[in-house]
């Protein structure tokens, strides 16, 4: 008799901790994701002000700029609502990518615009907000895959029903040609930026 | 196919489990400088005639858990606005140079990475480069780095020693250290305060044993517990110093491990260790107190070649080879499973 109390007092205690565990990462998750939306609109906002910035100095790269500021207006667009327009915004967002990479290194190649104060903060600024940006990717897609692990491991699978658990989707590089894109290196002491430093979001497995 | 250097996550499972086993010897020493004697002395002195002393009650360990509570909650309100403010740090509101920008959006870069609020942001005026962390939780830390840091690393190997700092905040170190220091200074205070006692009026502490020493039936067991525990009471600073330092070594091997796991660029960490290492001179701002909270420690101890037991017994940090040693054997690991992987 008392056995059967105790034992069940044990199940229910086990149900109510795997429970709020699952609610708890499942929260963290959708959190995660806001962060990335976040910094994503960070970045939208601080186009702008590099363009013009460097508008001026780089008339004859128009094309380059151009390319900035479609991509930008293109991902500005797409409703963030949620993990469901993780694939849209990815597209979007990796095209922004790569067009400003191909700025930056047409900067790179103006010293006398780098060299102005207003630039140099803007790269700065543009830096850390990318490494904001795949910061924010890379802790999501750690917390999804801890809530996707902890949703399909036995025994807590069993009470993933309950908790209304389902797989998130893990943040993706949308197109090959992002990958390709070569990293550009901001850092103070170039000669010294670690070439081996991995792109900080997490790969898809093959 | 597990190669000879473990990855980030199972380094810093093995450091946990290490710091676990070492906080439950703490404890466990700590329960027995108590109770313990608590147990042996009421054994002890069972047997003695009606009117000697009888230990009755775990008075002893009582008072080991009233002070060490006290000095655990004195420590856990004051420290760590009392180490900023030790240090001559000034607080970063709004960033006025590109250093100071930097290093701001570094340390935001990494609470994000952290997935923890951004530390308040504080800079030392001391030329050898040097950072810790403190403050009593994830919500009410900070990260202070030392001018010579700025200057002398690049922005990776600063974002890796921010993430460093972000490992000891996510980790609560602060909170532990704190509380094991605490625990050690009770011991002290215990000690020196029975010693003043005995040397006193040796009739109120020395009335107990000097009048068991007439051997009661306690029978020989109890009486080697007793001396051991009276050796273990002598010998107690010494032990809880050592316990408490391996637990700060432990801590940054995982602090390490958790840095890379923020930037995911183990091999940054590294350089900017072989960097701080190479610059000799002792940081001098930042007092004993705060050591186990730096990235480095501040004294400038040179036991960094090998990992020897009586010169690393009392270091609060690991040798520095070895922690470079096994942030490139997690950086080759991931250099390793990325070229696979291309390949």
């Amino acid at each position: 008799m008392w056995v059967f109390l105790i034992v069940g007092v044990a199940v229910v205690l086990w149900v109510i901790v795997a429970y709020n565990g699952l609610i708890s990462l499942k929260n963290q998750t959708v959190n995660a994701f806001k962060q990335i939306d976040v910094q994503l609109k960070r970045r939208h906002d601080l186009i702008p002000n590099l363009v013009s910035a460097v508008k001026g100095a780089m008339d004859f790269e128009r094309g380059t700029l151009e390319a900035v500021i479609q991509a930008r207006n293109q991902a500005v667009q797409i409703p963030h609502s949620g993990p469901e327009n993780m694939k849209q915004i990815g597209k979007a967002e990796s095209a922004l990518t790569g067009a400003l990479s191909r700025l930056m290194v047409v900067v790179e190649q103006y010293p006398q615009l780098k060299a102005t104060a207003n630039v140099g903060q803007l790269q700065e600024e543009l830096t850390s907000t990318e490494n904001k940006i795949s910061f924010a990717r890379q802790l999501y897609n750690d917390t999804a895959t801890q809530y996707n692990t902890k949703q399909q491991q036995f025994p807590t699978n069993l009470v993933a029903g309950l908790a209304k658990a389902a797989p998130s989707d893990l943040w993706e590089i949308e197109d090959q040609g992002e990958r390709a894109v070569p990293k550009v290196d901001f850092s103070m002491n170039p000669q010294l930026a670690n070439p081996a430093a991995p792109p900080r979001i997490s790969k898809p497995q093959a | 196919m597990s190669a000879a250097a473990p990855n980030l996550f199972q380094q810093q499972a093995a450091n946990r489990r290490r710091t676990t086993w070492l906080v439950i010897g703490f404890v466990l020493f700590f329960a027995w400088l108590g109770f313990g004697g608590d147990f042996i002395l009421a054994r002890y002195t069972a047997g003695a005639e009606p009117g000697a002393y009888h230990h009755t009650g775990p008075w002893i360990g009582i008072l080991v858990t009233v002070v060490a509570a006290i000095m655990a909650a004195y420590a856990y309100r004051t420290g760590p606005e009392k180490v900023m403010w030790a240090t001559g740090a000034r607080e970063i509101d709004t960033p006025r140079t590109d250093d100071e920008r930097q290093l701001v959006n570094v340390v935001e870069e990494m609470a994000i990475a952290a997935g923890l609020p951004r530390p308040r942001v504080w800079i030392v005026p001391d030329p050898d480069p040097n950072a810790f962390a403190t403050g009593r939780d994830p919500q009410h830390s900070h990260v202070a780095v030392t001018e010579g840091l700025l200057a002398k690393l690049n922005r990776d190997e600063l974002q890796a020693v921010v993430a460093h700092e972000m490992g000891h905040i996510k980790n609560f170190d602060v909170r532990l250290m704190t509380t094991l220091a605490a625990l050690v200074g009770a011991v002290l205070l215990i000690q020196d305060g029975v010693w003043r006692v005995l040397r006193g009026g040796p009739r109120l502490g020395g009335g107990g044993g000097g009048r068991g020493g007439k051997k009661s039936d306690a029978g020989p067991l109890i009486a080697l517990l007793l001396v051991v525990w009276v050796l273990s009471w002598l010998l107690a600073p010494l032990i809880t110093q050592l316990l408490a330092v391996s637990v700060s070594r432990k801590r940054e091997y995982l602090a390490d491990a958790m840095g890379a796991q923020f930037t995911r660029n183990p091999l940054a960490l590294a350089a900017a260790l072989e960097k701080i290492e190479h610059s000799h001179e002792p940081t001098l701002a930042i007092k004993r107190g705060a050591a186990h909270l730096c990235i480095a420690d501040p004294l400038g101890r040179r036991l960094t070649n090998r990992e020897g037991f009586l010169a690393d017994a009392f270091a609060t940090h690991p040798p520095m080879a070895m922690r470079i040693a096994r942030l490139k054997g997690m950086g080759y690991a991931q250099l390793k499973r990325e070229s696979g992987q291309t390949a």
